[in-house]
């Protein structure tokens, strides 16, 4: 009974636990986190198991017993497996991290309400990428964005820019979620299902091409902007930038990861048909945007000053390195891609985390010049940052390093030299401003007069991910194994 | 002695075990300080009981995990390895206490770190000489690269920040952009990255590819210096004096002309070379390093500066011996790796003797010093004659080896061009002893010389006199890599 409803407890869980933990009087603010650990930690366990459970097969739950393509359908796959356990693990750790931040940067009694959409978004997140029906996807992404934003705009205590930023969000997020939604509309009217592996099987049948042709552009320009895709990003530095540490630590390890993850669906699986759209799309449109945001988002890192920022400017490099490797539409470029989700999680989890640790340890935003020295005073954050910045730029012996030969390798497979060569080129570039910050950190004298005692609270989960950095560096054959499968199911569709 | 694949344990991480004790042993500093040269020996030890094992045909093998399908992180030591293994952890031990000379001598902060970090590199270093596959050695070229810059950072002032960059820079910069990608390309074309008697390309990777796959581990591998991307190592000159004897003329330099090596012979193979002449290119800017960089040498007054770059200039007598893909030049190539790494790190460690007893770090200055210091005069002679390849010192056999392929290339000219460059040598590297010695002697200065900094110069440079008639030992090795 436990084992055949793994597929929706992973959504359902946390996505109750919200409502309930809603209801939290303030005064009882620790039972809020506890609610939420005991979600995220519960969902990341099924979500394990689940996982297990589809080990090289697939398995097709349907919701309320109304089968597919009528019901809504979860399937678990190679790829959904994988991205829901990225997904729910980092939850689980952010969740586990963000008690003491949350506390310092979020009044007393508001504590409850972020912590009830914080299990939405998780809720969310991972119902958006356990669904097999397209307009059950939307919905998913609208819960997502709402709880985000809220919990973005929950950062104007500290600073006010947040509720622009939140309000941005808001904005763009919506154009986004319309595209999409717009976009299955034309589907349904063309095919009359909603269903994805459905959709798959009847788009080529169809014999008026543009509406098809039309719908798939909405739709994925929609999830473009969700995905934080460059040049429809700029939501993304400004909510990262000013919501609430731990949130950004969140969001920044699941939010996009989980939006790519359907953009690979749609690309793959969905649109499997259109096989000829589908490389014009991906040669055309995601090979030269990723590069584009590759090299726009280090550039811009390199000249940012504000720690989150900086981040979150790299961040949209990031996504670009991903999205290439889909866009490559090849088994090995897909795996590439699948690869550096799980692994920029953990990276840029880890990364935010830390800056998040010096910045509580500061008591303000944590910057290029207020961060000098810290190495001396706070040395267990530091190094944690060091070795996850390590990992960002791919030095061996760390995840990074396994994203990066992958995604070349594919890259060479795939004999587009010039790109090699810019993808290397902008890794190599990503040093300087991985350069900045260590110089800044340890190469500086340490503060005068600054009383700082570092939160075993903070770094012991930090350093879970850190760990998890070089450990997938040396024995990746998790990441690397769950990534090939995941490309496997997107290529070979959905629920076959 | 040990089992070998305990000796290949024991090699590579004495170090690694080292750098982890040495905080914990930080409370009473002669603990922590003899950490570092029990170390050494005990990896000294290893490796040698390694090299005695390659010696009689095997090849020692120990594979650590696997990283990946088709990854595996694995340790397989070619005689070339077993040689470089020697080195890296033999001049360890002269180092390690030379390095607790100078640091206490000189009154340094940041020991701790400082000695960790050292050890690290010589961690690395030791995986690199035993790596047993193309992309094993990339992964601790990196590591190497990282764990050196704090050293070369050592001092934290602005100069030693952007020396710092310049380090990076180039390092990091050259090996993610050139070298990476011909790893994979190796990968992709051979379907292996193992070291292979006689190469994995031959027949698989089309000739007229060649020389530019050779262009790219040339260039990628920065840490063997070869112009124009020479200048990290000059900058790299800032680093206290033990980084710079160990690391940059031992350690790190050398693991840049090791890479092209194992390159040259085990991926490309020399009858592949040969045949495609696809190194061709190389020998010629590889001469031209060799004499422009020693021109560079002559104009330099501060020490330090000269040596980095008659560094730089000797690195090109290994990639020329590399790069003319003959038997005796690879030969050559290979005991020059020995025979330069001994006199290097002689004149290196004279220059911190020198820094540390007198403060003098300028060429100008040391005028009828010899006399004060005899010993780290007639060391530091005995070094440059090394260097400039006379006999009966051990740089005159590699030197003559190199001559030999020269002419066996049918490219007698770069013959002239070793010689002349022994001649520059002769000019800019016996200058400060004729200085030293020649000069009326300088009474004013006051010496305060510890006695750890003014040993070790002493044995390395009796080491390179020794190895001159120890060629025996040497030679086996260097032919096990060139006969079919």
């Amino acid at each position: 009974m436990f084992v055949d409803n793994l597929p929706a407890l992973i959504v359902v869980i946390p996505l109750l636990m919200a409502a309930v933990t809603a209801l939290v009087p303030s005064r009882l603010s620790n039972l809020a986190w506890l609610m939420a650990l005991l979600s995220t930690g519960t969902s990341f366990s099924a979500a394990w198991l689940n996982k297990s459970a589809a080990e090289g097969g697939s398995i097709s739950y349907a919701l309320g017993g109304w089968p597919p393509p009528w019901g809504i359908e979860f399937v678990t796959d190679g790829a959904s497996a994988l991205v829901t356990v990225v997904v729910s693990g980092l939850a689980f750790a952010s969740t586990i991290y963000s008690k003491p931040l949350i506390y310092n940067e979020i009044s007393r009694g508001d504590v409850p309400r972020v912590y009830a959409a914080w299990q939405l978004t998780v809720g969310a997140l991972l119902g958006l990428v356990m669904t097999a029906d397209a307009f059950n996807l939307f919905v998913f992404l609208e819960i997502s964005a709402l709880s985000s934003v809220t919990m973005i705009a929950m950062g104007a205590g500290r600073n006010r820019q947040a509720l622009v930023a939140a309000y941005n969000y808001l904005v763009i997020g919506a154009v986004g979620a319309t595209f999409y939604v717009m976009g299955v509309g034309f589907l349904y009217a063309m095919t009359g299902t909603l269903n994805m592996a459905d959709l798959a099987e009847r788009l080529p049948g169809v014999t008026a091409k543009a509406p098809v042709l039309v719908g798939m552009a909405f739709m994925v320009a929609g999830i473009f902007v969700k995905a934080a895709v460059f040049p429809v990003h700029m939501w993304l530095p400004a909510a990262y930038g000013y919501a609430p540490t731990a949130v950004t630590a969140l969001l920044a390890a699941v939010a996009t990861k989980a939006s790519i993850y359907v953009l690979g669906r749609l690309l793959f699986t969905v649109f499997e048909g259109l096989g000829d759209v589908t490389g014009l799309l991906l040669n055309w449109v995601v090979l030269p945007v990723s590069l584009m945001a590759i090299f726009a988002g280090t550039i811009l890192a390199i000249w940012e000053k504000d720690l989150k920022k900086l981040l979150a400017q790299s961040s949209i490099a990031q996504i670009g390195y991903i999205t290439l490797g889909l866009g490559l539409g090849t088994t090995q470029g897909i795996s590439a891609g699948f690869i550096h989700i799980a692994n920029h999680a953990l990276i840029k989890g880890g990364m935010f985390m830390a800056v998040g640790g010096l910045a509580l340890a500061l008591g303000k935003r944590a910057n290029i010049s207020n961060i000098e020295g810290l190495g001396r005073v706070m040395p267990i954050t530091a190094s944690a940052l060091t070795v996850c910045g390590l990992s960002l730029i791919g030095l061996p012996l760390t995840a990074g390093f396994i994203s990066k030969v992958y995604l070349v390798l594919a890259i060479i497979a795939s004999e587009y030299w010039m790109i090699a060569a810019l993808v290397l080129l902008s890794s190599a570039l990503s040093v300087i401003y991985l350069w900045k910050i260590m110089e800044a950190i340890w190469m500086k004298p340490a503060p005068h007069g600054l009383k700082i005692t570092e939160n075993p609270a903070v770094y012991l989960p930090l350093w879970v991910i850190t760990l998890l950095n070089i450990w997938l560096g040396i024995d990746a054959s998790f990441v690397t194994t769950s990534a090939d499968a995941a490309a496997l199911a997107l290529m070979t569709g959905a629920g076959s | 002695m040990m089992e070998v694949s305990t000796a290949m344990w024991v090699g590579l991480f004495a170090p690694l075990v080292v750098a982890v004790l040495i905080p914990a042993l930080a409370v009473r500093s002669n603990w922590r300080d003899s950490a570092g040269p029990l170390g050494a020996i005990i990896s000294f030890i290893a490796a040698l009981t390694v090299a005695q094992d390659v010696l009689a045909g095997n090849t020692p093998e120990l594979v650590l995990v696997t990283i990946a399908e088709g990854l595996d992180l694995s340790f397989r030591v070619t005689p070339l390895g077993a040689v470089f293994g020697c080195v890296a952890s033999g001049l360890w031990i002269a180092a390690a206490l030379y390095s607790t000379g100078y640091m206490r001598g000189n009154h340094e902060k940041h020991q701790t770190r400082f000695a960790v970090c050292y050890a690290v590199a010589v961690h690395a270093a030791m995986a690199i000489a035993w790596s047993g596959n193309l992309m094993v050695l990339f992964i601790f070229y990196e590591i190497l690269t990282f764990s050196t810059y704090p050293l070369v950072t050592h001092k934290e002032s602005q100069e030693a920040i952007r020396a710092g960059r310049l380090y990076m820079g180039i390092l990091v910069g050259t090996s993610v952009i050139l070298l990476l990608p011909a790893v994979i390309w190796v990968w992709m074309v051979a379907g292996t990255l193992d070291f292979t008697h006689g190469g994995v390309l031959a027949g698989k990777l089309a000739p007229e590819y060649a020389p530019w796959m050779v262009a790219l581990f040339a260039f990628g591998v920065g840490k063997a210096a070869l112009m124009p991307i020479h200048r990290w190592l000059p900058a790299a000159m800032v680093a206290p004096t033990p980084v710079s004897a160990l690391l940059h003329a031992v350690a790190v330099v050398k693991a840049g002309v090791f890479t092209i090596l194992m390159v040259m012979v085990y991926i490309f193979g020399i009858d592949f070379l040969q045949v495609t002449k696809a190194s061709q290119w190389l020998v010629w800017l590889a001469g031209f390093t060799i004499l422009a960089s020693s021109v560079i040498a002559i104009t330099k007054d501060d020490l330090k500066a000269r040596l980095a770059y008659s560094t730089v200039s000797q690195l090109s007598y290994i990639v020329l011996g590399a790069a003319l893909a003959t038997s005796s030049a690879v030969e050559g190539g290979v005991i020059h790796i020995v025979m330069h790494a001994s006199a290097k790190i002689t004149l290196f460690f004279c220059a911190g003797a020198i820094y540390v007893g007198a403060h003098l770090t300028k060429i100008s200055e040391l005028d009828g010093l010899g006399p004060r210091m005899p010993l780290v005069f007639v060391a530091f002679f005995l070094g440059a004659l090394s260097i400039i390849g006379i006999p009966p010192m051990g740089g005159s056999w590699s030197k003559f080896l190199l001559m030999m392929g020269a002419v066996e290339a049918g490219m007698s000219i770069m013959v002239a061009v070793l010689a002349i460059s022994s001649l520059l040598n002769v000019y800019y590297l016996l200058e400060p002893v004729f200085r030293a010695f020649f000069r009326p002697v300088n009474t004013e200065i006051k010496i305060n010389s510890p006695v750890l900094t003014v040993l070790p110069p002493v044995a390395t440079a009796i080491l390179s006199l020794v190895l001159f008639f120890a060629i025996g030992y040497l030679t086996p090795f260097s032919q096990m890599m060139v006969t079919p």
